[in-house]
């Protein structure tokens, strides 16, 4: 071992905190506030230099728009300042720990910005003859080719844009197939503990959802399941590793069983990471699962997407997948099954979900994470996120209800619920006090099939001292909610904002700024 | 592995905290028979940060670039020259490696900006309110046209003929399974639009009226009359808009009585990027927001009173409504927002106008250039900055031939309709502010050569 420094940093506790003098701008030194565009920026300004148009004689018709737009404009440097004080204003992966469970906040490489920022993917027209963009099909299939070999499935389907957009890709092969076939069926099958994409997909493709009841160790009660089963149910969604972070250790025999009365499994791959490079979803007898490049494959959240979300096959599903997507052929050359090849290659697609050919900024970013990964270095990364959330469910569960702490060791995340806090507090309240403690909170209230739920999640790219800290913060701030200490109730404290007021937003909703009525003014 | 941080002996010291003997033991769920005893076979194994590059490197340099040719590529994706503070700002961490804004109190940057989005989005468009984001045009498209059967309680749509293929073929696609309807139709190849057929098939039944503008043959035309039919048989029009900086220029579509303006903000702040990701645009008329799909911010107060802002009206969405949702979308398409949000504050009103009149000027010009060749007939009368050529040769091997001569000239629409004989010979070409009118001159004469 290393003996560098084997004590490690230790934080100061920090102080009860004086609010020091009210200023004059409201900012608190580096804390500053920051107004809308349309209160700073004005139509006359513009932070972009052009070329005079040329003298012509318009073709617009009698369209020519006269009224104003209301658009304000900024110069350069007022747009930088504003955005970067904008930006100060947000928690990020790269600011600190960021445990949202199912949501999978690992580590931005940032070399996979910097190749598909490359002109050569990022200045390419996704309509541009084929013979142009050969580089650019072979990031594609180069990415599926991994994606079927991690998952063990047939084919992949590269063109959802995120993954509840790859839900809908697998139910629609599903639908398609049974449709084929001349069996149309009515139902699809989720447990209770699934995350809302998949009864809203399975609601959105027409289907009548029912929920699979749970186990109490947390699991898909496979005997009810069994008995619900039937000539009317088309297939079931099951998340594994699932939302309680346990390995559905009945997937194979969830499958056969499904099988067995004709339907399809549709897989939930949002918490792939927990085995990625491990277990390939295709030994365990699934047809359809969605892969979230932007979880598992480290592509950015951006504060909410882009995502990706491919959908790899079952052999059974293939032939109905969507169109387009690549073909590479023996010379080495790379073509598109577009619409009009795909009516005699491939007849039994179920059409285009999206213009173009999917994310191909993301699928530059996920090639190259898992080619820097490897194949050994993707089973590392299981391997370490499973590590990591056991380590904290073991550091937490004398202070938390860990409700399914006894079901075996967790996958990739780790579920407490707010049983024994002082009354009047709650999980919410938790959260909030991460917040002061300089952390982003976990996922909380999901699942639902837990009360008061926190899940953690925190991937493999945290040290073992930035999980010691959270773990100190975390029961530090438990111990606060059990003693029932008032600051707690109204945390955060620290943070650009105190709790907002969500009720007063939903019930006069305000979306778009306007002009404030013009106030009466004595002069 | 330089991006995982715990070392061996970290590894053994919090396997012995949770009391398990190896790693394999925290595995202990997984059948032994799906589980892998190392690494798959047939992959390779982790790559240094230099090779990984010279790899993508060697890709690239396979693809034609939009900068370094002669370009006139349009359809639904344009070439506009983005500033490089946009590409600078996107790439803060604390907007790139941001979560969706769940937790408000410290997700305000990505919050107000939202809200400044859509405020932009609904006055580009014309419209009262504005989501922030879909995946992109053609899937924003299909839900509008869901939206407004949930508002109508019809299930017919009638799509225009020039409407864009890819989101009419993702529209059908959507249709097979939800029971919808659709009335559709080829384009022609002339200066006229079908509003004819659209005023004609408007009837009690009817959910909505889907008009591209500028459409998919870069024709422009007054929406004022489809809407006024539409709204006279309680159906609603839907406009959509693959060119945003056309409204610099023209009419926007919610001042003609468009009840819904959804289109593909990729235009402003996000690139080619060889199709995505791109950024759905969604707006509507406010008393139709309690039926929008997506995530909507909001302006409130914290508990201070402070104005602050939040994701609201979260009712409508899967994670609290599961299948009574009005949309199954979760992640959005929050950073290309963002990029088209800061481009489009650089510009302003007065930068926007004149990006458009810019672009509205050049390709008048390449229109007027172009048509002189002989065997290349304009069949425009109106457009903004794309029009559509009709050639006498087939356009798509022209486009091959052009490709071959270094000039990317433009989308065929043999590419986008194949096998429909009567459009084999239309090309559609746009010219943004990135054409120099030494690249028409180009472009002319490679076209002149490839069609003698």
């Amino acid at each position: 071992m290393s003996t560098i420094n084997q004590s490690g940093w230790k934080p100061e506790m920090g102080s009860a905190g004086e609010t020091g003098p009210a200023t004059y701008t409201g900012n608190k030194a580096l804390m500053l506030e920051e107004a809308l565009i349309f209160e700073i920026g004005t139509t006359e300004t513009t932070g972009v230099d052009l070329a005079d148009a040329p003298k012509v004689t318009p073709r617009l018709g009698n369209l020519a728009r006269h009224l104003d737009i209301g658009l304000p404009g900024l110069s350069e440097p007022e747009t930088v300042r504003h955005y970067t004080r904008l930006s100060r204003q947000n928690y990020a992966i790269d600011l600190g720990f960021f445990p949202l469970g199912s949501c999978t906040m690992k580590h931005n490489p940032r070399l996979n910005e910097k190749v598909a920022r490359m002109e050569g993917f990022a200045d390419v027209h996704p309509l541009q003859p084929v013979e142009t963009v050969q580089g650019a099909l072979a990031v594609i299939n180069e990415l599926a080719v991994w994606l079927i070999k991690l998952t063990g499935m047939h084919g992949v389907a590269m063109t959802p844009k995120a993954g509840a957009h790859g839900e809908l890709c697998g139910i629609l092969a599903i639908k398609a197939a049974l449709e084929a076939r001349g069996d149309p069926r009515s139902v699809i099958l989720v447990p209770e503990s699934a995350h809302g994409t998949n009864p809203a997909t399975a609601a959105f493709a027409g289907y009548a959802v029912e929920n699979i009841p749970a186990t109490s160790e947390g699991r898909v009660d496979l005997a009810a399941l069994k008995a619900r089963l039937g000539p009317d149910v088309a297939g079931v969604m099951i998340t594994n590793p699932n939302t309680c972070g346990l390995f559905e250790r009945d997937m194979k025999a969830i499958s056969d069983a499904v099988h067995a009365a004709g339907g399809y499994v549709y897989c939930d791959g949002a918490n792939f990471n927990a085995i990625v490079g491990r277990v390939r979803p295709g030994d365990l007898g699934i047809d359809a699962m969605h892969i979230n490049l932007h979880k598992t494959f480290s592509t950015p959240h951006g504060g909410g997407g882009p995502g990706s979300g491919p959908v790899v096959l079952s052999e059974a599903l293939s032939p109905f997948g969507p169109i387009p997507f690549t073909e590479r052929h023996a010379d080495g050359r790379y073509t598109l099954v577009e619409e009009e090849t795909a009516s005699a290659g491939h007849p039994h697609s179920f059409g285009r979900m999206v213009a173009f050919h999917g994310q191909m900024g993301m699928f530059t970013r996920a090639l190259s994470y898992i080619m820097s990964h490897g194949a050994d270095g993707l089973r590392q990364v299981a391997e370490d996120a499973v590590l990591n959330a056991n380590y904290i469910l073991r550091s937490l569960e004398d202070v938390l209800d860990a409700p399914f702490a006894h079901s075996g060791p967790c996958m990739h995340e780790a579920l407490f619920s707010d049983n024994g806090l002082a009354e009047g507090f709650s999980t919410l309240d938790i959260a909030k006090g991460l917040i002061d403690e300089g952390y982003h909170p976990m996922t909380v209230y999901f699942p639902l099939v837990v009360h008061g739920a926190m899940l953690i999640e925190p991937t493999e790219t945290e040290s073992k001292a930035t999980l010691d800290q959270f773990i100190g913060a975390m029961r530090s701030v438990v111990q606060r909610a059990k003693a029932g200490d008032p600051m707690l109730k109204s945390a955060p404290h620290h943070a650009p904002r105190r709790r907002l007021d969500e009720t007063q937003a939903a019930r006069k909703p305000v979306l778009v700024w306007r002009e404030p009525e013009q106030a009466v003014s004595a002069e | 592995m330089r991006y995982l941080p715990l070392t061996p002996s970290d590894r053994q010291a919090m396997l012995g905290v949770i009391g398990a003997k190896s790693i394999d033991d925290l595995f202990a769920d997984v059948p032994a028979e799906a589980q892998l005893d190392g690494p798959i076979h047939g992959l390779p194994n982790h790559a240094s940060e230099m090779a990984v590059e010279r790899h993508f490197s060697n890709l690239a340099r396979q693809n034609m670039t939009a900068s370094h040719t002669p370009f006139f590529l349009g359809a639904g994706a344009y070439k506009h020259h983005v500033p490089a503070s946009v590409d600078h700002i996107i790439q803060r961490g604390e907007f790139l490696t941001a979560y969706t804004p769940y937790q408000p109190e410290i997700a305000q940057g990505t919050l107000q900006m939202l809200f400044e989005f859509q405020t932009q989005v609904a006055r580009l468009f014309g419209c009262d309110v504005a989501n922030a984001s879909m995946y992109d045009g053609s899937t924003a498209c299909w839900e509008a046209i869901g939206m407004a059967g949930r508002i109508t309680k019809r299930t017919k749509a009638v799509l225009s003929s020039g409407l864009h293929p890819h989101y009419v073929s993702v529209a059908k696609t959507m249709a097979q399974y939800t029971g919808d309807t659709l009335d559709t139709a080829l384009p022609e190849l002339s200066p006229a639009t079908d509003s004819t057929r659209l005023l004609n098939a408007i009837d009690g039944e009817t959910s909505c009226v889907v008009v591209q503008y500028p459409d998919i043959l870069g024709r422009i035309e007054d929406l004022s009359a489809i809407a006024a039919k539409a709204h006279e048989h309680g159906a609603l029009l839907i406009a959509v808009v693959t060119e945003p900086v056309a409204l610099g220029v023209i009419k926007a579509p919610g001042d003609m009585g468009a009840d819904i303006v959804v289109g593909e903000g990729q235009s402003l702040g996000v690139g080619l990027q060889f199709g995505g990701p791109y950024v759905g645009l969604f707006a509507c008329k406010e008393k139709f927001v309690r039926q929008m799909p997506g995530r909507l911010c909001g302006e409130t107060v914290d508990a201070e009173g402070k104005r602050g802002f939040v994701l609201t009206l979260s009712t409508r969405e899967q994670h609290i409504r599961r299948e009574k949702a009005t949309s199954n979308i979760c992640t959005n398409s929050g950073l290309c927002a963002l990029a088209f949000s800061i481009h489009l504050t650089l510009l302003g009103e007065k930068g926007l106008r004149g990006l458009a009149e810019l672009n509205h000027g050049l390709a008048v010009q390449a229109a007027d250039r172009l048509s002189q060749i002989a065997g290349v007939e304009l069949v425009n009368d109106t457009f903004f900055n794309e029009f559509t050529l009709k050639l006498t040769k087939e356009a798509r091997p022209v486009v091959r031939a052009l490709a071959d001569r270094k000039v990317l000239g433009g989308v065929s629409l043999g590419r986008l309709y194949p096998d429909v004989d009567a459009l084999a010979n239309g090309l559609v070409v746009a010219v943004t502010e990135v054409a120099t009118m030494e690249d028409v001159e180009t472009f002319a004469a490679a076209l002149q050569e490839v069609l003698a």
